[in-house]
Parts: structure tokens; sequence; C-alpha cells
């Protein structure tokens, strides 16, 4: 496939994890320890997992999986809020794959489908708006989610309704940004992070200004990387020289799709519809300020959450889940302590486990467990 | 089934009486006259074998004719609920006799005799019903087995999905074979016969909802004749299975566990055709998970592998036989890939069902 | 998060509405590219391009000469990889 297995190329891989080695060193020695290196983004969680790139690098790269997957941050009361609007009677209920799995408090979407709720799996907001048509007597919402690389596509779909004039399409808005989040992860006090890898798909919507604070006030170096290995190693490399040599700015390693200033007609489209919460719950983080987007009053006519009445009940995270802990990067996933045991992912128990990009489900399913032999040592 | 409960009695049904006979009424399912015209004209008559004929209520054989063949009976049974029932590659009929003739012979036995029993919801298209019926003798003639019973209920609308097949299949193991499960050993080879997900991505695709478009065609066929050549070129064959729900990722896992070994799979060599790749990538999914209907795993000793590759490869069901890993000392019941940097990963047993990712 | 996945624009399907069927490895499906054309170009324009699909989205178009850059510092990191390591070598001879 053309611009996908170019990087994939085991010799340039290679021949970058031997750079890798040599500016790491450097690094080492600078810092006098590890360096933490967070990836913000699940994608890259997914692609460190299935190309095994962890155990490839030094030792002294530590990788902290980030909060970037947007299924696996939904809150309990939010997912309440769809399966009470799907168990609505002549609701057909569309959305993503990934996200029929995220537990509420008393079901999963998967479940309310099995109870008997008209629940369809879609690819593309646009086909949520297609049941629509094809089912005029019907009210099709769609649950919309996702980081600033989705919104574009839910704010174009209600756009077009608004356009056609449909009158039985409407969207349960639970899009958040990112920004704000990396900038909730930065204040915490119990942090250790060096350098991050951007997520490369938000970036193509957002552009790197936005990044730029986190060189200039949290002395922080900030690679934009794509999702091939080569890409996830090209942008550690990156991360990794501008610590060996004490500087803090953000970079693109993914050119050839992020542009420097983004989407601007997708970032229209956004501002349209959508405006900042002052609010948004994040399951695992809590509250983060204006990390989440509503619908617009002017297209309250295509906002779920005005149209139906919605239990709107914060559930708080079970006592025993450690996905705080884990998203900060505070602890590794196995040192939850019900890692494994009360939570896997048949029964998840925090969200981290749910979809196969949070952190635990990654390691649950592609990561070494106890009892195997103890890992190679690294190359480096 | 009560036909007094007919809930969706026709008050509003259009149709004249001339389309109305093209589809199947609760009338056929009454054990009556229509029913035997429904059995008579749709199964019957391209079923055609003297063992069928007599339509009793069981099929009879003599002992000693099936002694003539091994010394060990297998019998196995699988229902069929495919969505869409036509798809390209294949149907649920052909899918019903491949599955059911591949369960028999991955276990060593010549296939022979197969039941087909078929759930059918009032109002499905007789030509359907036609149309399946035929590609399921075609595909039994292929695979030499004979259908010599069977079952038809009419259900009333909703109760089933169209039309449903069970079937069940009697076979004969040949004496001294001992295909199994635990019997991987270090060193032993994991080989597959040809391209990975065919049948998954094809059956996805078909269904229409995620609008893709692609020239997948399931993979699904009879299996016998391929095992009978692999067996007689490598008798030392050890395990055999077809990688149906769950794909090839699952299999192995089922002989690491069962053998108590571990199985280091090669990202590099696991044949996937460029349209699944694309397919996979489009929708986050891992073709390594996608059922197949005409692919199976086979575990042979090391030293057996270029006879057991060349056998299968002499086939026209596995020409694209390769070796896709290996039995390892590893921990036991873990299976792990091998990714094209030197980097490793556990490949795991699937947790319900693969649902497409955003992210 | 947000799985992108390369595709090529193949054919227009709705020239009003912005939607194209777009290529992924033989693969195909309709999409919007209301977030890839430019106001002052037929969208005929973009058959043959490629872009980046996130459900059922073109978000980007991909630069072909970025992408080959990337490739040409990777190759060069390569070339410079195998010449430490002859050095390496022919030092340690
Ligand atoms: S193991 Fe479960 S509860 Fe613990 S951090 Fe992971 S997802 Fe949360």
């Amino acid at each position: 496939m053309r611009f996908v297995d170019e990087f994939r190329d085991a010799d340039k891989a290679k021949a970058l994890l031997a750079e890798i080695g040599t500016v790491a060193a450097k690094a080492a020695d600078r810092m006098g320890r590890p360096a933490n290196i967070m990836e913000v983004c699940g994608g890259h969680t997914h692609s460190i997992f299935r190309y095994g790139i962890g155990d490839l690098l030094p030792k002294s790269i530590e990788l902290v999986h980030g909060p970037g997957c947007p299924v696996c941050v939904l809150p309990m009361g939010r997912v309440d809020d769809c399966v009470a609007i799907a168990e609505q009677p002549g609701v057909i209920f569309a959305t993503f794959g990934d996200a029929m799995r995220v537990p509420g408090s008393k079901k999963s979407l998967l479940q309310a489908k099995a109870e008997g709720s008209d629940i369809r799996m879609v690819y593309s907001p646009l086909d949520a708006l297609a049941l629509a048509r094809a089912n005029p007597d019907r009210e099709v919402v769609f649950f919309g989610l996702g980081f600033e690389t989705t919104m574009p596509s839910t704010a174009m779909t209600v756009l077009q309704a608004a356009a056609d004039g449909t009158k039985n399409f409407s969207l349960i808005c639970n899009h958040i940004t990112i920004i704000p989040t990396m900038k909730a992860i930065l204040d915490d006090p119990g942090l250790q992070l060096d350098g991050f890898l951007g997520p490369g798909h938000v970036t193509m919507v957002i552009g790197l200004e936005p990044y730029e604070f986190i060189g200039a006030t949290y002395n922080k170096p900030v690679v934009i990387a794509g999702f091939e290995p080569l890409d996830v190693l090209q942008s550690v490399w990156m991360v990794m020289q501008q610590l060996s040599q004490g500087r803090a700015v953000i970079e693109n390693q993914y050119g050839r799709i992020v542009p420097k200033g983004g989407n601007p007609v997708a970032r229209d489209a956004i501002t349209r519809v959508f405006e900042l919460r002052d609010f948004f719950e994040w399951r695992g983080l809590g509250s983060i300020e204006h990390s989440g987007v509503k619908m617009r009053a002017a297209y309250a006519q295509f906002d779920a959450e005005r149209r139906f009445s919605v239990p709107d009940v914060k559930v708080a995270d079970p006592e025993a889940c450690q996905c705080g802990d884990v998203l900060k990067g505070i602890i590794k996933p196995r040192q939850c302590r019900v890692f494994g045991t009360a939570c896997t992912p048949e029964t998840p128990l925090g969200a981290l486990m749910v979809s196969s990009e949070g952190a635990c489900a990654a390691y649950y399913q592609y990561g070494p467990r106890a009892g195997d032999e103890p890992e190679k040592a690294n190359a480096a | 089934m009560s036909l007094s409960g007919d809930k969706s009695a026709p008050t509003t049904r259009r149709k004249r009486d001339a389309i109305h006979l093209q589809r199947v009424t609760l009338a056929h399912g009454g054990g009556g006259k229509a029913m035997r015209d429904l059995v008579d004209d749709v199964f019957v008559s391209v079923f055609d074998n003297p063992d069928l004929a007599p339509l009793e209520d069981q099929a009879r054989f003599a002992l000693s004719a099936l002694a003539t063949h091994g010394d060990r009976l297998a019998f196995t049974s699988d229902s069929f609920v495919v969505d869409p029932l036509e798809f390209p590659g294949g149907d649920i009929g052909k899918l019903a006799i491949c599955g059911t003739v591949n369960d028999l012979a991955v276990g060593g036995a010549k296939p022979l005799y197969l039941s087909c029993s078929v759930i059918i919801e009032e109002g499905t298209e007789l030509a359907l019903l036609r149309r399946v019926a035929a590609s399921m003798a075609r595909t039994a003639a292929e695979a030499g087995v004979k259908v010599v019973t069977g079952d038809t209920k009419v259900v009333t609308r909703g109760a089933c999905d169209k039309l449903f097949i069970n079937t069940a299949g009697i076979g004969v193991i040949r004496t001294g074979l001992d295909l199994g499960c635990h019997r991987a050993e270090p060193g032993d080879l994991v080989i597959v016969n040809g391209l990975l997900g065919d049948h998954g991505a094809a059956i996805l695709g078909a269904r229409g909802d995620l609008a893709l478009s692609s020239p997948i065609e399931s993979d699904c066929a009879p299996l016998n004749g391929l095992i009978d050549g692999l067996i007689a070129a490598c008798p030392e064959t050890k395990f055999l299975r077809d990688a149906t729900r769950g794909g090839v990722a699952t299999v192995v896992n089922e002989i690491a566990e069962a053998s108590q070994v571990g199985i280091e799979l090669i990202d590099d060599a696991t044949p996937i055709r460029e349209e699944v790749r694309g397919f996979c990538e489009i929708l986050g999914l891992d073709p390594l998970y996608l059922a197949n209907e005409g692919r199976i795993v086979a575990v042979v000793p090391a030293a057996a592998g270029e006879r057991a590759l060349a056998a299968l490869k002499s086939h026209r069901y596995g020409q694209g036989a390769v070796v896709i890993g290996q039995v390892t000392r590893g921990p036991p019941g873990r299976v792990t890939m091998q990714t094209r940097f030197g980097g490793k990963r556990v490949v795991d047993m699937l947790i319900g069902e693969q649902l497409p990712r955003i992210c | 998060m947000c799985l992108g996945i390369p595709g090529q624009i193949v054919a227009i399907t709705d020239a009003s509405r912005g939607l194209a069927t777009v290529d992924v490895a033989g693969v195909k499906r309709e999409i919007s590219v209301a977030f890839v054309r430019n106001a002052d170009e037929a969208v005929e324009q973009l058959i043959g391009a490629w872009v980046l699909v996130h459900v059922g989205f073109a978000m980007s178009r991909i630069d072909e000469d970025e992408a080959a850059e990337t490739l040409k510092i990777l190759s060069e990191l390569g070339e410079v990889a195998q010449e430490t390591e002859a050095m390496r070598a022919s030092g340690r001879a």
C-alpha cells in the first residue's frame, strides 16, 4: 500500500534504532536519568504494541501511554445518556464500532442492543445521515465522539442535515479537545514527562501553532508524529535529539499529512457548529476546563441532548480503578491493582481496558505476562 | 410450531397469486402436500441419490461398507446463519456443505454422508432457495459426499432471518491416523494453505452497511481433497484445523493451549491479500482474526515441512501454502508474533467480536 | 486515536455535495472531499490525488514531496549507520 508500506521498512528501522541509541546515550548523560516520552495518542500506543517498538528502544527511553483514546476517556455518565436515548422507542442509534463496548454504569451499548434497542454500527457520520434519510419515520441519533480529527466530519454532517432540511437526525456530542487536556497533564504535580509525541491526525486539523506554549512555557519538546512504525521511531529520535541538545520546540515529523497551518476549512466547520463547554468530564482524569465542545444554539434541533431527555448524571469511576494514574503516566497499566483480575478486556472496569487503543487493553493483549521469560536485554 | 399463532397473517399483502407462489408460505411447513412439493421440488431433485430417494425418516448405511474406509466414525454438526445469504465467492448453501465436510476432513476422516436441515422464514423467495439448494448439490458433488437426510421447517416472519441451515456429517477415519490439538511439539512448523481473511472481509463487505466495495471473494471451499493429498504425502502430520470464526490467530492459540507450547508467528510470512489489508486498515481490524472458510492450519514436524508444502501446493486449494510460524518452548499457551523489525508482540485470543474502530 | 488511512481519489460521484470514490488498496468507498477541495478549482481536479481518509472524509491531501523527503532522511540515516558500522568493523580489524 502506498504511503504505508514504505514506512514499515525494516532496514530503515534498524538504522533509526541505531541512531536513537546514540542520541539516547547523549541525552541520558545530559539528564542523568531515563527520558519519559508520552505518546498522547492511542493510535501511537497501538502501533507501538503492534510492531513491538517498546522492546526495541534503549532502556534509557521510557514510553508513557497518554490519554489520547476518545473512546477510553468517555465517562460512564455519558454512556448512560447514550443508552437512555438508544432505548427510546423509534430511535435508531448510530455509532462507531469501538464505542459499543464502553461500559456505562449499568450497561454498554452492546448490551442495550442485545436487549432490543436498534443500535447500528456505522463507519462514517455520513452513513448515519443516510440512515435518517432512508428511515424518515424514525429518529436517528449519531454518537459523535473523538478529538479534533473527527469533529469536522460530524460538524459537516450536521451542516449537510441542515442544508437538506433533514428533521429526524441529531447528534449526541461527546467531542473533546486535545490542547486543554495536554495542559492539564502538564500541570499535574505528580508528573515526570520529558517530551511528547504529538497526535498526527489531530494536528492535520488544528496545525502546529497551538502546541507552541509547551516548549515556550513548559520547556518540553513536542514532535508531531505519524502512525507507521518508522514514523514513530523517527519521532522518538527527534524528541531525543532535542533532549540531548537541550532544545524544546514543536517539530513536525509527519509533514506528508500535516501542513503547518492545519486544515482551515475543517476548523471553520467546527466553529460553525460547535462551541467550547466550560468543563468536560473525562474518565480517569476528572473534569477539565474547556476540554469538550457542545452544539451551538443555532443547531439546537440537531442536538440530541436538547431533543431527548437524558439522565445526565455524573457517575464516579469505580473505586478500585486507577485509570487516572495510568493516563497521567504515574503507574504502568500492570501496576493497577485490578489489572488482569477484576479488570480484563472481557469485563472492563476502567475505560483503558475497553478499546484496543487503551493502554491497559494494549498491555493485556500484546504485552508480556507474569511467568514469561524475562524480556530480552536491549540491543543498544 | 403453531400455525394458528401466525401473527403475521398477511392482511396487508397486496401481491397477486402468481407472485405469491414465488415465496415460501407457512403452508410449506405444514407437513402436508405443499411441504412435500417444496421438499421434492427444491431439495430432493438436486440432491438426487439412492440413499435419499426412499425418504424414510432416517438414512441407513451398511456398516461393512463404512468399515472399508477406516476404523472409526467421525460425526459432526454445524449451523449456518450467514448474512447476507449470497456473497462474492459463495452462499449459505456452499458454506453449509464446506463447513461440515471440512470439520470431518480436519479430523482425518473421509466425509461420506451429510444431513441438511433448513429453517425457512415465511416469505423467502423460492428462487433463492433453489439457488442455495443447487449450490449445495454442486459443492457436495465436488466434495464427493452425499446429502442423505434432511428436514424442512417454515417459521413465521421475524422468527428467523430468511434461511438457517444445519448440516451434520458422518465420515470414517482412516486406520492408524491420530490428529490432535495436543500433539504440537517445539520445532514443529505451522502451515496454512493460502491467503488469510478473504471470507471475513468478503462477508463484511457484502453486508453493505459499511459501504465498502472490493473485489474480495470468500475462500469457501471443500478441503477434503487437499487434506487427503497432505496426509498421503505427510502421514506424520500432527494436527489440522479449519480456521473459521476467530481466524488463524484463534486456532494457533488453541494449539498452544492444548499442547502447552509456545507458538511464534512470523509477521512477514502471513499471507494476506492487498485488498484484505486495505479493508482491515480502513476499519482498524486485524486480518489474523478474520474468518476463513477454505483455510486450514496444519502442524507438521519440521523434517516433513517441504513435503507437506509440496503436497498442499499441488492442489488447487493449496497453491498459496506457506509456513507462518513455528512451535517453540516459549511460555505454554502463548502465541507471539515476530514483527519485521525484530520486535515481538503477543497474539491473544479474541475477546468477543472484532468491531471496526475509529481510533 | 483517529485512525486515518491514505487512499487515492479515483472518481467524483456527486460534485455538488463534494462526494468522491476513494481507493484504498483496491477497496473502494464513497467519501466527502469537502475539506480538501480548493474553492477555486473544479472538484474533478482531485482525481488522482492521494488523501488521508478518516471516518468517511478526506482530511488532508498527501504531500508526496514531503513523503519522499522523510524517506530520504531515513535512507541517509541508514547509510550513516552502515558507514559507522563499517568504520567500527575496520577499526577492529
Ligand atoms: S487495569 Fe482497568 S481499572 Fe486499572 S487502570 Fe487499567 S483500565 Fe483502569
